[in-house]
């Protein structure tokens, strides 16, 4: 694990002059992941902002080699480029080791993705995937996702006279990705950047296929003041919204327990897009979402204990 | 070495010798047993493949796509509702100019859901950037395929290549055929090419970007760079046709001439019916009838010139189309002729339009000798009375 200040003096893979917005926390997550890896690296690109924003053509925000080619595919893509790769090393045309990373979006990685992550999961490809959750589908304007907290305000979950948002919990998708039976899993934010690097360091050295869900404020969406980015996903593991932890060889671990739970209203507060779960009429809404986290919570530490 | 072997098998034989670096396909009727033999030789070690049996056919173009973009030389094989699940990542493989190769079974679209034979899963992804190249039997289907890497790894054209064959028709048809050496066909395809890939730009330290953000200001570009690729490749296609035939005796080009030197009226045919048109074609040749057939190998890119000059000063023309386009007009393959033959300044041919087989409906001689009347009828009389004909249809 290098300290913050090693770190700093690593070269940079992801580079300034990318267009993500100011505060955006995909652009956090994309260069923290990538300055946790030191082997040569190979990066594939699920299509949604941070794709968008990182390559407009002639310009590149990618010290590193990289390919986008569709929304839903990210992790077939780079299951090709690692099929390339293992056959050129039998051949003795490589000896090189390269680590290949595929990064998407919810949208990308929970919905329309899910197949083709499923089935380089299975296969057991020898990819890092790295979801920048930021719980919509950002590019296309705030679309709902799967990944969506309850009661979310998007554009296709909208607040209205008679529906307060998004009427579904999230998919639980780190828990899907553990029933594959690959050998590592794990959740992370931006905001604890030690957290991050260490699973991110720690990922790429199984041979298998490895999967880390980062919540990844979003502060056009969301939204909330650009310079609250890690402040805010770290509320979210503080109100136990976004438990940190792993699970190695189906083994959960909490990485990090918060010294006190906060109420999930904490994390609700400075984001506009639950602004109304604080009205008297949504005040049962508001309690059914704390038992659900509570729920959850309850029922993780309960994998970590086992 | 003459073999018998069905288009399925010749295919995965053929992928076999060309002993490609990645495979990444998923199955479906009638292409399914490609994948199979091919797994059969990955299993037994046959090949330096590495096989990838993806989760579905998006996902198999989109790893061949990877592995194409990583330098390599990747392959994969399908048919209709798998072709038709590709076509986003089709253009994708297009217009990042990616070489890679592709065995396509005919077979027709769902709904209703059949799985014989038509055209219009190859015919729908026409516009997509790949090129195209129809078999008539098998031994061309393995000869195209062969061919097919040469073509879409030549540095004047690097687009991706479909080679096809007739759903059951051929993929499921014994027949005979010369099966070339493995070192033969291993000299013929020589080693790709080196392209600018992911691979190579971590070996020589200079990261690459693929697949970016082109907007108003580059788009068009790209597009106009892909279409010279296409442009291209009209000028490689022959050229490779012909050294294969320098080397193993069959050459090839953008389309046949079957009897066609004083014939006045023409049937042009796409696929494994040409070789029962052949059939009678030669019946009525010995009745004095001056017919010829003109089988188009070639569909994508669409040799429009080179057709013009051969159908100069023919009176009457018939399309078989072995697709329903659902333009209210003609099948799909009839406007492409019509554009061909557009500007020939006189004596431009009738055209007419035949569409037939749809579903795998059996294709009959006498079919076939009732449009090859039509068009000598139209020819005798200088008249059209229709312009699409639907044959062998109840209607
Ligand atoms: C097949 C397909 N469907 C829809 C789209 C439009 N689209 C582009 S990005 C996107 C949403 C991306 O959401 P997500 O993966 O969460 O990434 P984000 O933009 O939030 O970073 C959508 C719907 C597309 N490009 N391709
Ligand atoms: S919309 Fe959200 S995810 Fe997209 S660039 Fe802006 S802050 Fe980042
Ligand atoms: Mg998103």
């Amino acid at each position: 694990m290098p300290t913050l200040k090693q770190l700093a003096k690593r070269e940079e893979h992801f580079v300034s002059g990318h267009r993500l917005c100011g505060g955006c926390g995909a652009g956090l997550v994309a260069r923290m992941v990538m300055l946790a890896i030191e082997k040569p690296v190979i990066v594939g690109n699920a299509t949604g902002c941070l794709e968008v924003a990182s390559t407009i053509f002639p310009y590149s925000a990618w010290n590193v080699p990289w390919i986008h080619s569709a929304f839903e595919n990210v992790a077939a893509t780079v299951s090709g480029i690692e099929a390339a790769y293992r056959s050129l090393k039998r051949q003795g045309k490589i000896d090189k080791d390269i680590v290949f990373v595929a990064l998407g979006g919810d949208g990308g990685t929970y919905d329309i993705g899910l197949q083709s992550l499923s089935g380089a999961a299975e296969r057991g490809h020898k990819i890092l995937y790295v979801c920048y959750n930021n719980e919509a589908y950002m590019n296309t304007g705030i679309q709902r996702s799967s990944a969506t907290p309850r009661a979310a305000h998007t554009t296709t979950s909208p607040l209205g006279k008679v529906i307060p948002g998004k009427v579904q919990f999230p998919k639980d998708l780190p828990s899907i990705m553990v029933a594959h039976n690959i050998p590592y899993v794990a959740t992370s934010i931006p905001g604890r950047w030690n957290d991050l690097v260490n699973k991110v360091e720690k990922a790429v050295t199984f041979d298998g296929f490895t999967f880390i869900d980062v919540l990844t404020p979003c502060r056009l969406g969301w939204p909330h003041e650009p310079e609250l980015t890690m402040e805010i996903s770290r509320l979210a593991v503080e109100t136990c919204i976004w438990p940190l932890y792993e699970v190695v060889e189906g083994k959960y671990r909490l990485t990090y327990r918060p010294k006190e739970k906060k109420p999930v209203v904490e994390w609700f507060k400075p984001q506009r897009r639950f602004a109304h779960l604080f009205k008297p009429e949504n005040q049962q809404l508001l309690e059914d979402i704390q038992k659900e986290i509570d729920k959850r919570w309850e029922s993780l530490l309960k994998k970590c204990e086992g | 070495m003459k073999v018998a072997r069905t288009g399925n098998e010749a295919f995965a034989e053929a992928m076999r010798q060309i002993n490609p670096d990645v495979v990444a396909a998923y199955p479906i009727t009638p292409a399914t047993e490609i994948v199979q033999i091919f797994s059969q030789f990955v299993a037994d070690g046959l090949v330096k493949t590495e096989f990838v049996a993806v989760e579905s056919e998006h996902s198999a173009m989109s790893a061949c796509i990877g592995a194409s973009a990583s330098g390599v030389r990747a392959m994969t094989g399908t048919s209709s509702q798998g072709l038709a699940l590709m076509w986003e990542m089709l253009y994708i493989a297009a217009g990042l100019r990616l070489p890679i190769i592709m065995s396509v079974v005919n077979r027709t679209l769902s709904s209703p859901i059949n799985i014989h034979c038509d055209h219009s899963d190859t015919i729908g992804a026409r516009d997509s950037g790949w090129i195209q190249l129809f078999s008539e039997n098998v031994q061309e289907a393995y000869d195209n395929l062969i061919q097919a890497v040469r073509i879409a790894e030549h540095p004047d054209v690097k687009l991706p290549v479909m080679a096809t064959t007739d759903g059951f028709i051929l993929s499921h048809c014994l027949e005979t055929m010369d099966m070339l050496l493995d070192e033969d066909v291993q000299a013929f395809v020589g080693e790709p090419p080196e392209r600018p890939n992911l691979i190579k730009s971590v070996k020589d330290g200079k990261p690459i970007t693929l697949g970016a953000l082109d907007l108003q200001d580059y788009y068009f570009e790209h597009k106009r760079q892909s279409a010279e690729g296409m442009f291209n490749a009209k000028k490689v296609i022959p050229e490779i046709g012909k050294e294969f035939g320098q080397k193993f005796g069959r050459t090839y080009t953008f389309f046949e001439e079957y009897r066609m030197d004083d014939a006045e009226a023409v049937v042009i045919v796409m696929g494994s019916t040409t070789g029962t048109a052949k059939d009678v074609v030669d019946v009525m040749r010995e009745e004095g009838k001056k017919i010829g057939i003109l089988k188009l190998r070639v569909y994508r890119p669409f040799p429009a010139e080179e057709l013009a000059r051969v159908l100069k000063g023919k009176k009457a023309i018939g399309v078989m189309d072995r697709a329903e386009g659902m333009s209210a007009t003609t099948g799909p393959v009839y406007p492409d002729i019509c554009a061909a033959l557009y500007d020939i300044p006189e004596g431009r041919p009738l055209l007419l339009d035949y569409i037939y087989g749809l579903g795998g409906r059996d294709v009959t001689k006498e079919d076939i000798r009732y449009i090859c009347e039509e068009i000598l009828k139209t020819a005798d009389t200088g008249k059209k009375d229709y312009t699409l004909k639907y044959v062998g249809v109840r209607e």
